[in-house]
């Protein structure tokens, strides 16, 4: 279970934090004037305890579609029996950052990323030549999300 | 948009995530000999820029409890794809939305949208209001559940040793070399958006 301080972190600094030379020091300010009574030790402890138990990846920047970078979704079509080999195969590429499993033809879908469009189609090309399935590459024409994080159950 | 190399190479040292300790921006900036001021300034540069879409705490939604995940993609007409993607990608708990191609004819699906909750049930749950509240009875939509996670982190955009490769080619070579300025798209899924949460006093 998560504690209060842990659920605040989580809530609060999703969107932003402060761009300030000591930024945990200030988050334990902010914080405590909502009835805590943290110390940046806390903070960034609390911070790390996060991270290895696996519920944030990072404390980081994500970065907008467009801007910086190529990347791309792609999916292939995996004979069941060739799944697990397939998926590590795609894995072992550095270029890949996501890879699900889904329930459809098209059953394995993976996220490409790189400094270029060129390196990523090679990316592509190499992944079919080393599983000998055609890949679907599907890249993005138009980002609709807005990133507000809304306070609501999913 | 254009990136310089020293905007590269802040990307690079905080693209995995920023160190826990006090003064982070000032250990970046020892790292590329500038000073801490510069790398905030840079940073802040970036973010009014658009180039950063946020920098905070990235979750990691399984692991919080929010263990089914759909990606739920539709056919929809291409004259109303505009329209309709706005009105799906404000929905709440829909946390991506993309216009992609379709790959005729195996592939007839234009916009993906990504919907997350504790469980199957709730997902589709979640899609049905979607469908109803909004008015999408005619278009016709496939959940893809995901059943197996084999991998997932941040992306890694910039390979920080081709930037130092770069930096220190002769200037007649560097000014057509391709990390000099970068111009290009990206993409993602999974873990790279904010995902509401609630805490029980603030919105119980």
């Amino acid at each position: 279970m998560l504690t209060q301080l842990e659920k605040q972190l989580l809530n609060d600094y999703q969107q932003g934090m402060p761009m300030v030379s000591e930024p945990y020091s200030e988050i334990a300010r902010e914080i405590n004037l909502k009835g805590f009574s943290v110390t940046e030790k806390e903070v960034i402890d609390t911070l790390a305890s996060l991270k290895e138990r696996g519920m944030i990846s990072r404390v980081g920047p994500v970065f907008q579609p467009r801007n910086v970078g190529s990347s791309t979704l792609a999916a292939i079509a995996v004979p069941a029996e060739r799944m697990e080999e397939v998926a590590n195969i795609v894995s072992s590429f550095s270029q890949v950052n996501h890879n699900y499993e889904r329930e459809h033809q098209f059953n394995l879908w993976f996220v490409v990323t790189a400094g270029s469009q060129d390196e990523v189609e090679q990316a592509l090309y190499e992944i079919e030549q080393q599983t000998g399935l055609s890949v679907m590459n599907l890249p993005m024409e138009q980002d609709y999300h807005i990133d507000l994080g809304f306070p609501l159950w999913c | 948009m254009t990136l310089d190399i020293l905007d590269q190479q802040l990307i690079a040292a905080i693209q995995d995530g920023l160190e826990l300790t006090s003064k982070p921006f000032a250990r970046i900036a020892s790292q590329l000999g500038i000073s801490e001021q510069i790398v905030l300034n840079r940073l802040q540069q970036l973010k009014d820029n658009g180039t950063i879409k946020r920098l905070g705490v990235v979750v990691r939604h399984r692991e919080l409890g929010f263990k089914a995940n759909a990606m739920v993609v539709w056919d929809i007409p291409d004259d109303r794809v505009n329209e309709i993607a706005q009105r799906i990608a404000s929905f709440e708990c829909v946390t991506l939305c993309y216009q992609r191609p379709r790959r005729m004819p195996e592939w007839s699906y234009n916009l993906f949208s990504m919907i997350h909750g504790k469980d199957r049930q709730s997902v589709l749950e979640r899609l049905t209001d979607l469908i109803e509240i909004l008015e999408l009875q005619d278009i016709n939509n496939k959940p893809l559940f995901s059943t197996r996670c084999f991998k997932q982190r941040g992306g890694r955009y910039i390979n920080p040793d081709k930037i130092i490769a770069c930096s220190i080619l002769p200037l007649n070579t560097s000014l057509n070399s391709p990390l000099k300025t970068r111009h290009i798209h990206n993409d993602k899924t999974g873990d790279d958006f904010a995902l509401p949460l609630v805490i029980n006093h603030a919105y119980g």
